[in-house]
């Protein structure tokens, strides 16, 4: 394994193309769990960031079939197995990017969590089968030597790309890049033309929480012929 | 087998195979070798069968390797896997020392094999021990579990834990069953594979002839379990199921397909007693199926009208996906991996007593339309979640992964 190194973290190459990338989700098992919302919050509190990253995005490069109204593994599981919808709710339309790392993020959901403690006289327990497990992620990224240097072949790339090269370029590229948006932009945006604006404020506006990756990449197809032609 | 990984692109899609190819660059030339105690019956068998040669088409020297043992060891390690799902069963400490000394021969076979390996993957308890013969080995080594451990009886874990907890990673099928380890452990589901003789596609011709060949009539409603004979399929309650369902549908026929594993040797006793429980009704079908009748289950799930899966522990419970994988929604136990595959009202029904089962059966069989509909749903979320194509991408991110010593992200 000693070709592996590590390479530069955005697509962007030396001589201004747009390297597209592929990758693969680990899931890998902390031995952490919580039967109630108190014990939610205490793991919550010290748990790996990784974790995070898993239980908001990891979902969609893995079996998922889950309730579309609640869009990260704390919502789903507040919901379905302390049946606690208000609280789902709340957790649901936290947005992982509006914060600049993973303490914020963690604070937030301790800070939602902690409210709803505050105003319980009693703590739901779930079975021990319905545990909230904590599961953190590992991405290996790699390329797939595929470069392009003209956005209006954005369209044509983006309709090649695996769903899990869609999950590296449109969702990894929110915890990885220095503004927390997506690789199309970021490299839209170095290119430097006027033009490009507001396409890029176009691409912001996808909202990529209640869509698969299949869809999202449907979706990017139609805005890059839209803005850039077939 | 030279174009294998063209079948595959032809069912998965271009990009998922192009996806594998770059994903194993870096596992070019490394020697894998892949432990297990039977070459026939078992889901861990039929995913080896075509998971070391895919291995081998990506460039990676990936071999098979089966350990060898005799009654009294495949009557320990059954004990082994009883406890682990949960059963208060004591196993003596001479059944230990046997199960120890047959792991003692089974390593100097496989010396030559192991300690030159990069990679080793053992799978389940049965050939756990080896590593501990193996103290100067070159590389790194993987505990795959494929057992329902989330509520081991505790002294048996204790001591299988002291012969796992050396290895470099283990790999559990759900975050459920991981347990306290000091070492990484990844979390894989098993798949099927959509080209083999269980799943591929069948003439008509070949699956009306089920009917005939195990006389079921072809023009009554017909419900299928297929599992090995034992207690955690729970064939017994399966038949409580079918009786009572059969009260609001008289036709109903039940077909109990199941084989043996040279592993198992519990099952001839759970067959007597599923037998005694048919009491020789006539619409109860049970069949002993050779370990190499897969295209025989495959007429027989395409047959069914509905399938069950009744387990009362799981693992993972292949014959689920299997099934969805023909277009059938699934009536499964709230138990293991199959709450990974049926997803309730979508896929099909998960259910705790032969009661659940009996009445998710009624509400199917009169409700054709919704049959129908949630059979597709079960083909697709089979398609895109649980074949070998996704099993083996993972397998090869836990091994690019441990390479890498698990960092968070690595960029190849």
């Amino acid at each position: 394994m000693s070709s592996i190194e590590k390479k530069a973290k955005t697509p962007v190459t030396d001589d201004g193309g747009f390297a597209i990338k592929d990758c693969a989700l680990a899931a890998i098992a902390t031995g952490r769990r919580a039967q109630n919302l108190k014990e939610l919050r205490d793991e919550l509190e010290t748990i790996d960031p990784a974790c995070l990253q898993y239980h908001f995005w990891g979902g969609l490069l893995r079996p998922v079939f889950d309730d579309p109204r609640f869009n990260n593994g704390f919502a789903r599981w507040v919901f379905q197995s302390l049946h606690n919808q208000p609280l789902a709710e709340r957790l649901s339309v936290i947005d992982p990017t509006d914060f600049d790392g993973p303490d914020g993020l963690r604070r937030e959901l301790v800070d939602v969590i902690e409210e709803e403690l505050d105003r319980r006289e009693v703590l739901p327990w779930t079975s021990r089968e319905q545990q909230f497990h904590f599961i953190r992620s590992q991405i290996v990224v790699f390329s797939t030597k595929r470069v392009i240097h003209d956005p209006g072949e954005l369209r044509d790339a983006v309709s090649a790309m695996t769903p899990s090269s869609v999950f590296y370029h449109f969702i990894d590229a929110r915890r990885r890049t220095p503004n927390g948006v997506d690789d199309f932009s970021t490299w839209l945006t170095d290119l430097g033309d006027e033009k490009y604006r507001s396409l890029c404020t176009r691409l912001r506006g996808v909202d990529p929480y209640f869509m698969t990756l299949v869809e999202i990449r449907e979706e990017l197809m139609d805005i890059f012929a839209e803005y850039l032609g077939d | 087998m030279a174009n294998l990984l063209d079948e595959y692109a032809k069912v998965a899609g271009e990009n998922v195979v192009d996806h594998l190819r770059q994903l194993s660059a870096p596992l070019a030339g490394m020697k894998v070798v892949h432990v297990n105690s039977t070459k026939l019956g078992g889901g861990v068998a039929e995913i080896l069968t075509k998971l070391v040669p895919l291995k081998r088409e990506l460039g990676i020297d990936a071999s098979w390797e089966v350990i060898t043992g005799d009654a009294d060891f495949y009557s320990t390690t059954k004990s082994f896997h009883n406890a682990l799902q949960g059963n208060h069963v004591h196993i003596s400490d001479e059944h230990l020392r046997h199960y120890e000394e047959t792991n003692t021969e089974n390593a100097a076979k496989l010396a030559p094999v192991l300690e030159d390996a990069d990679i080793v993957f053992i799978h389940d308890p049965q050939p756990a021990p080896l590593l501990s013969h193996f103290p100067e080995r070159k590389g790194l080594w993987i505990w795959r579990c494929h057992i329902d451990v989330s509520r081991p009886h505790r002294p048996v874990w204790r001591y299988l834990r002291s012969a796992v907890a050396g290895y470099d990673a283990s790999i559990f099928s759900l975050a459920a069953f991981a347990q306290n380890l000091p070492h990484v452990q990844y979390l894989i589901p098993p798949s099927i594979d959509p080209l083999s003789d269980k799943n591929m596609p069948l003439d008509e011709s070949e699956i009306s002839g089920v009917f005939r060949k195990f006389d079921v009539d072809p023009d009554r409603e017909v419900m299928l379990q297929v599992s090995r004979f034992d207690r955690f399929k729970d064939p017994v309650g399966v038949i409580e199921a079918y009786r009572l369902a059969k009260k609001f549908s008289p036709g109903l026929q039940l077909v109990l397909a199941g084989g043996a594993a040279d592993d198992d040797p519990e099952g001839a006793v759970v067959l007597d007693e599923t037998k005694a429980a048919a009491n020789e009704d006539p619409d109860i079908h049970i069949l002993l199926l050779p370990p190499d009748a897969h295209r025989t289950i495959n007429a027989l799930q395409r047959a069914a009208d509905i399938v069950v899966q009744k387990s009362t522990r799981e693992g993972f419970g292949l014959t689920v996906a299997e099934g969805m994988w023909k277009g059938k929604p699934v009536i499964g136990g709230d138990v293991g991996g199959i709450r990974l595959q049926i997803i309730n009202d979508h896929t099909g029904f998960l259910v705790s007593t032969p009661e659940g089962a009996a009445l998710r059966i009624r509400y199917l069989l009169h409700h054709r339309d919704k049959l129908r509909e949630m059979g597709e749903k079960a083909r697709s979320f089979v398609r895109e979640n649980f074949l070998l194509t996704r099993h083996l991408r993972e397998y090869l991110t836990a091994m690019v992964s441990l390479a890498n010593k698990a960092e968070d992200r690595i960029e190849l």
